[in-house]
Parts: structure tokens; C-alpha cells; sequence
């Protein structure tokens, strides 16, 4: 099955190795027999609700995030309608961010955001950097671990109800103080964890992967994909999530 | 209470001693470390003692053999503090200058985050900048953070300094403007030119506007010719160029070096367009500490290597080729160079997450290692983050039984040795620490001196 992707502003929000978590999708569907097309969206693109089954949006640096931040917000109406229709999408750092409801800078003057996910973000004085191990519950009884890298000086706050993407067992988080990290909505991620993200924690490309395929087929349920061979992935995640508990930033 | 300036120094250099005599390396951090917590200030002095002033290097990328490219150049001329180790914060210099008894002048390579401070406390009478690549972001920060860094750097050097700035970086080059006899170097021969701009560049949109730059060449990363086609912001007209470029593999590359009075043809002994930006970047600096053009080329030409950066060990019957891997930029040229020169069919490359390596090894996955990948028969992923190095060639399509997962650095030098034939070459991509743990691990076998016999010789 074909699945398209919406790679958002790539040439502006790549920081942090972003094409790593493509290339992971990439091959991962194609070693089940899937087709990944993956098409960039700019500032004169139009975002087609319904014409992509998976969104991608990565992170920058402030001066990118700033060039980009007006045409994020007006593909923002189409990109919710398109979660709203089923659309899968992760967000890393910059993106995640971008998507809240606002960002506030250190002047205290608010950027509006696409409202995506419910939260917002304040700058902060201080940066929250280091390895980082969460723990996730994305289906009901299954508890999985992430390991990534963060780095950022936004505080994220989470509306009330608002639904983490999971608690954190060692590192920073959202805001370095609430115990959780990133936000869930419909089939949407969003995350400060890079890394990249993807390599070391294969299951969330699977179930990223899986929610795509169901968008795709207009399915309810998504699919349960084929198991693949991850010894190389499981040792990175290994020393990753070690990495997290030994030296994961803390106040 | 504080120590005359003569104690603290002997103190110091005792611990130097102290340092190698217990095995714990080379020296060259611990007495500058320990002579600024006992006195600040001493830096200062000891700089100022230097009767010929002292000139400071900085970068992303290749400070550390700009630095040896201009001692090689300063060589017969002055008798130099130089840290040529590496060691390139506060506490490096003071090292160095420690080390260094009857210097005249001083030669530093800086840490990028450490160009202030130097800056102000060594007060040089020559600068020179190179690059600014994204690197260890969870260190440095944001490029344009530096940036900024470096333009109130800058701002603030005594009025006499000289300042010898890479006009083919945008961010860089801009640090001319407005200051009374820069000099700006750059290449000029866009057959060498990057058909695209690399996944690595940094700085593409204007920094005066934000429209991204026309290139008319872009030679490594963002480094080139460009031209915001909105505002006109443009490369700035070049006092030092190399033009007539020729790359012969991995063994040398030479080229045609213009200055205001003349040119000349200059052999280097070491390969890669990068080392031609270097070789400028060296002759601009030594130019402006009053090197004629015949000093600079013999000093050019007389430069074999920098420490691990490029080196050659011969290890019985096989050789060892080492080059430094640190960021996505210089990793690429490392690459293209492999390419360029044959691409080898066994790689070791070793990954480690300390802070010198930096500890957010995402950069991995913005290094285009793909054109390594057709005639590579086997990888060897070692280092503290082998099994992630080791995915990132797994996704860009190496099959997993290609490679080889040995964390342990000396079992995987013995297994790379062993892939590769009598006579032949095992090239070594490592990071900064397994840079110093590979040199280490040859040296115990008697293969090279310690860094820090190399650093005092």
C-alpha cells in the first residue's frame, strides 16, 4: 500500500537530524511491502486535508522557526482538519511547539500557533538539555519506553485534560517539572525528543506506521504490522535509555 | 591571598608533570586548569609577557590544522606557545603558555564558545576566523547565538588587531564589514562546486533579509560564492584566493594562491577542498604577523598533518588512516575525500558520547556517509554508541550482515586490521575521545608517540 507523507517545511526545520526519523519510516514500510511518498510542504503548497495519510513537522533553529512560522499558521486550519480526518502526524521540537496554541518569547509578546495540540509555551531562562527516557501507554496495556535527546529552553504547559504523550522517567520533559512529556491528540504526536527519535525506538514508527496504513485504507483499527528483525535497535535503545537514567538532566 | 605570578607557575607546571608521571595523559588541561582556579587573571599576564603579541584561530571546522599550518609558516621565524594538542579552552592557552618558556609568540586555536573570553584576556594583535557550522547544539547552542558572540568578539579587540575572516561564509565573512583592513579569503573555482547545496549547510537564508541565497558556487556546506537575490547582501570582493584547484585523491591538492602582489602555486602534502580553506585561512593569518609570500608558501608546503586529523600510522605490514569525524559539515568533506580518493571497502568508524564528542549524537544522521555505501564491503561500528552509528547505515541501506558491532575500540581495531589485507589500508573515522583513545591504543603497541611527547617536540 502506497502511504503519503507531508514532510512540512523540511528545508527550514531539519535540526536535529529530522531525515533520520524519515529514513526510518521509509524502510520500515518497505520492508513489509509498503510504499512511503513523501512529498515537502511550504510556504506555496496547499495542505489538502485527506491527501496525506502521515504529517511530519521537525524543528529548527529560532531564526528558521521564526521565517516559517507565518506560513505554518496558515496551513494550520487545513492540517487540523486533516487530523481531525484521521491523519497520523508526528512533531519534533520546533514543530511540536509550533502546533501548540502559542509560544510565548522572552519578551512576553505571544506567537500564535496552530492550535493543534492543547497547550501552550513559555520561553525559559535556562535550557533543558540531556538524554531523556519516558514511558507510554499509547494503546490500552501497552507499556512501552522512549528514549531520546532533548534540548530547549520553551517550557510546555498542557491544557487541563490535555493527554501527555508519556511520563517521564528520567530527563527534563515538557517543563522540567510536571513528570510529563510531549502530547497525544486523535493520531497526533508531539515531542521535544530527538535523536532522532525513530532509530532507537522502532515500535513508535510501527505504530505510527500503522496508523497511517489505517487512514489510508479508511479503516478504524490500525493494522498490525509484520515483526522485523531489531537486535541493532534494541541495544541502541538500550544504551540510550541508560545514557537517560545515568546523566537525563534534572533541577 | 594570592601567589606571586612565578609560584603559580611552577605549581602548574608541576602538575603537569604530576599528570603524566600518573598515567593520566598528557598534561596539557591539567596545570591551565589549575593555574586559572588559582589565579584568573594569570592568563592575562602570561600573554602579555609574549614580546611578539599572540594571534588566535577559531571555527567549527579546521582550527586545529590552521593552527599547525601557521606554525609550520611562523616556525623559522618565532619561537612559539602553540597548543597544538587540541586543548582549546581558557585553560588550554594557559597550558600552553605554561609549557612554553621562552615564547615570543603565541599561536592558540579557540574553542568557538571560548573566542570572547580568550579574546579579551589574551588581547591578540591578529584574529583569524574560519566557519560556523551547526555543532553540538547541546553545547554551543544556536549558530546564530555564536554568531552573535562573535560579532561583540570582534567589536571589542584592541583597535590595532588584524582580522582575517572566511568571506565564503556568509555569517563569517560579514564580520569584515565596517572594520578597517580586513582580510577575506575564499575559493574561486566553481568546478569544484557542490552541484546542490549539501543537507549540512547552515546559514541559507540572507542574514541581513531571511530570503534564502542564489549560489553561484557552494563549495563545502554554505560555504561559497552567494548573493541574496532579494537585498543584495553578496559574498564580499576577496583579498586572498585560491583558484585552479586540483584534488588528487587522498594524497594532496594544490592550487593557484593570489594575494594583492602576486601568486603562487602551492603543493599541499594533505587532501580535501577543506584543507584548502585552511591553508587560506593559515596564510592570511601568518600574513598579517608579516610572513612574506615565499615564507607562507615553504611553510604550506612543508605541512605533513595535524594531530589526528589526517594521519597515517603504519602498524606492521597494514597502515592505519585516521580522520576526525565531529559534525555533519566536516564529516562530509572527510567523505567526499574518502570518495574522491577510492572509497575503502572495509570502514571502522567509532562513536562516543562524551562531552568532548558531544553527548547528542543526532549529527550522525545529517552526515551523508550514502556515497561510502556502494563499494563498502564491511562496516565496523565501535565506540560507546556503536549499535545507533551502526543504524544509521542499516537505514541508509547497508545490509545488516555488512556489519560488525564491537563497542569495545581495541577489539575493533584488531577486527578491522584482521578484514584488511597485507599491504593494505584500514581507514579509521573516529570521534574526538576515540580520536585520543585510538592514538592511545597505537602508541601502547609502540606505533606513534603520546600526544603530549608530540605536543613538547
Amino acid at each position: 500500500m502506497r502511504i503519503r507523507v507531508g514532510h512540512l517545511f523540511p528545508d527550514y526545520l531539519n535540526i536535529y537530524a529530522d531525515r533520520g526519523n524519515m529514513a526510518v519510516l521509509a524502510q520500515r514500510a518497505a520492508w513489509r511491502g509498503h510504499e512511503l511518498v513523501v512529498e515537502a510542504l511550504g510556504a506555496d503548497d496547499v495542505v489538502q486535508p485527506g491527501q496525506h495519510d502521515l504529517y511530519y513537522i521537525g524543528g529548527g533553529q529560532d531564526r528558521e522557526q521564526e521565517l516559517i512560522a507565518p506560513a505554518l499558521a496558515a496551513h494550520g486550519p487545513a492540517l487540523l482538519r486533516a487530523v481531525e480526518g484521521g491523519a497520523a502526524l508526528l512533531a519534533v521540537c520546533g514543530g511540536y511547539q509550533l502546533l501548540g496554541r502559542f509560544y510565548r518569547d522572552q519578551r512576553g509578546e505571544e506567537l500564535p500557533g496552530v492550535g493543534l495540540f492543547p497547550l501552550h509555551t513559555v520561553a525559559g531562562e535556562r535550557r533543558m538539555i540531556g538524554d531523556v527516557l519516558l514511558e507510554c501507554e499509547l494503546e490500552p496495556g501497552e507499556r512501552r519506553t522512549l528514549a531520546g535527546f532533548e534540548n530547549h529552553a520553551g517550557r510546555t504547559y498542557l491544557d487541563q485534560g490535555a493527554e501527555p504523550l508519556g511520563g517521564v522517567l528520567a530527563g527534563f520533559g515538557n517543563d522540567g517539572e510536571s513528570g510529563y512529556e510531549g502530547c497525544r491528540a486523535r493520531r497526533a504526536i508531539g515531542t521535544y525528543l530527538h535523536g532522532p527519535l525513530l532509530p532507537r525506538n522502532p515500535w513508535l514508527a510501527d505504530w505510527l506506521l500503522a496508523q497511517a496504513l489505517a487512514h489510508s485504507a479508511d479503516e478504524a483499527v490500525a493494522p498490525e504490522l509484520e515483526p522485523l528483525e531489531d537486535g541493532l535497535e534494541a541495544a541502541a535503545h538500550e544504551v540510550a535509555a541508560g545514557r537517560a537514567r545515568a546523566r537525563g538532566g534534572r533541577y | 591571598m594570592r601567589l606571586p605570578l612565578a609560584a603559580e607557575i611552577l605549581l602548574a607546571r608541576a602538575a603537569a608533570r604530576l599528570s603524566r608521571f600518573a598515567g593520566a595523559g598528557g598534561g596539557t588541561t591539567l596545570p591551565g586548569k589549575l593555574l586559572c582556579k588559582l589565579d584568573p587573571g594569570a592568563v592575562d599576564r602570561l600573554a602579555a609577557r609574549l614580546p611578539d603579541g599572540a594571534a588566535i584561530v577559531s571555527a567549527t571546522n579546521g582550527k586545529t590544522t590552521t593552527a599547525a599550518m601557521a606554525a609550520r609558516i611562523l616556525g623559522p621565524s618565532f619561537r612559539l606557545a602553540h597548543n597544538r594538542s587540541g586543548a582549546n579552552l581558557v585553560s588550554g592557552v594557559a597550558s600552553a603558555l605554561l609549557a612554553a618558556r621562552d615564547a615570543q609568540l603565541g599561536l592558540f586555536e579557540v574553542d568557538e564558545a571560548a573566542l570572547p573570553e580568550v579574546a579579551r584576556r589574551v588581547e591578540p594583535r591578529a584574529v583569524c576566523l574560519g566557519n560556523l557550522f551547526r555543532d553540538q547544539l547541546d553545547r554551543y547552542g544556536e549558530l546564530e547565538l555564536l554568531a552573535q558572540r562573535w560579532r561583540a568578539a570582534v567589536a571589542e579587540l584592541p583597535e590595532g588587531a588584524a582580522l582575517v575572516v572566511n568571506g565564503d561564509d556568509p555569517q563569517v565573512g560579514d564580520l569584515a564589514a565596517g572594520r578597517q583592513g580586513a582580510v577575506t579569503f575564499g575559493l574561486d573555482d566553481p568546478r569544484h562546486a557542490s552541484p546542490e547545496l549539501q543537507h549540512a549547510a547552515d546559514s541559507k537564508w540572507c542574514i541581513r533579509c531571511g530570503t534564502p541565497y542564489h549560489y553561484a558556487a557552494a563549495y563545502i556546506g554554505h560555504l561559497g560564492d552567494y548573493r541574496c537575490p532579494n537585498c543584495g547582501h553578496t559574498r564580499p570582493p576577496l583579498d586572498l584566493v585560491a583558484r585552479a584547484i586540483e584534488l588528487n585523491g587522498l594524497e594532496s591538492v594544490s592550487f593557484e594562491l593570489f594575494v594583492p602582489e602576486g601568486s603562487r602555486r602551492v603543493e599541499l602534502a594533505v587532501p580535501g577542498l577543506y584543507n584548502v580553506y585552511n591553508a587560506l585561512a593559515a596564510a592570511g593569518l601568518t600574513r598579517a604577523l608579516g610572513v612574506d609570500l615565499n615564507g607562507v608558501v615553504a611553510g604550506l608546503q612543508g605541512f605533513s598533518a595535524a594531530f589526528g586529523r589526517f594521519e597515517r600510522i603504519v602498524l606492521g605490514d597494514r597502515t592505519l588512516l585516521v580522520l576526525l569525524i565531529k559534525n555533519p559539515a566536516g564529516a562530509n568533506e572527510v567523505v567526499r575525500t574518502l570518495v574522491v580518493g577510492g572509497p575503502p571497502r572495509t570502514l571502522l568508524v567509532a562513536l562516543n558520547d562524551e562531552i568532548a564528542d558531544g553527548r547528542d549524537i543526532s549529527w550522525i544522521w545529517d552526515v551523508d556517509f550514502e556515497p561510502l555505501l556502494g563499494s563498502l564491503d564491511r562496516l565496523v561500528a565501535t565506540g560507546e554508541r556503536a549499535a545507533e552509528l551502526a543504524l544509521r547505515f542499516k537505514y541508509a541501506g547497508l545490509p545488516a550482515g555488512a556489519i560488525d558491532v564491537e563497542p569495545s575500540l581495541e577489539e575493533a581495531l584488531d577486527r578491522g586490521l584482521e578484514l584488511t589485507p597485507a599491504g593494505g589500508e584500514l581507514v579509521a573515522l573516529p570521534t574526538y575521545t576515540a580520536m585520543l583513545a585510538l592514538r592511545d591504543l597505537v602508541a601502547q603497541r609502540g606505533f606513534v608517540r603520546p600526544y603530549w611527547e608530540e605536543a613538547a617536540a
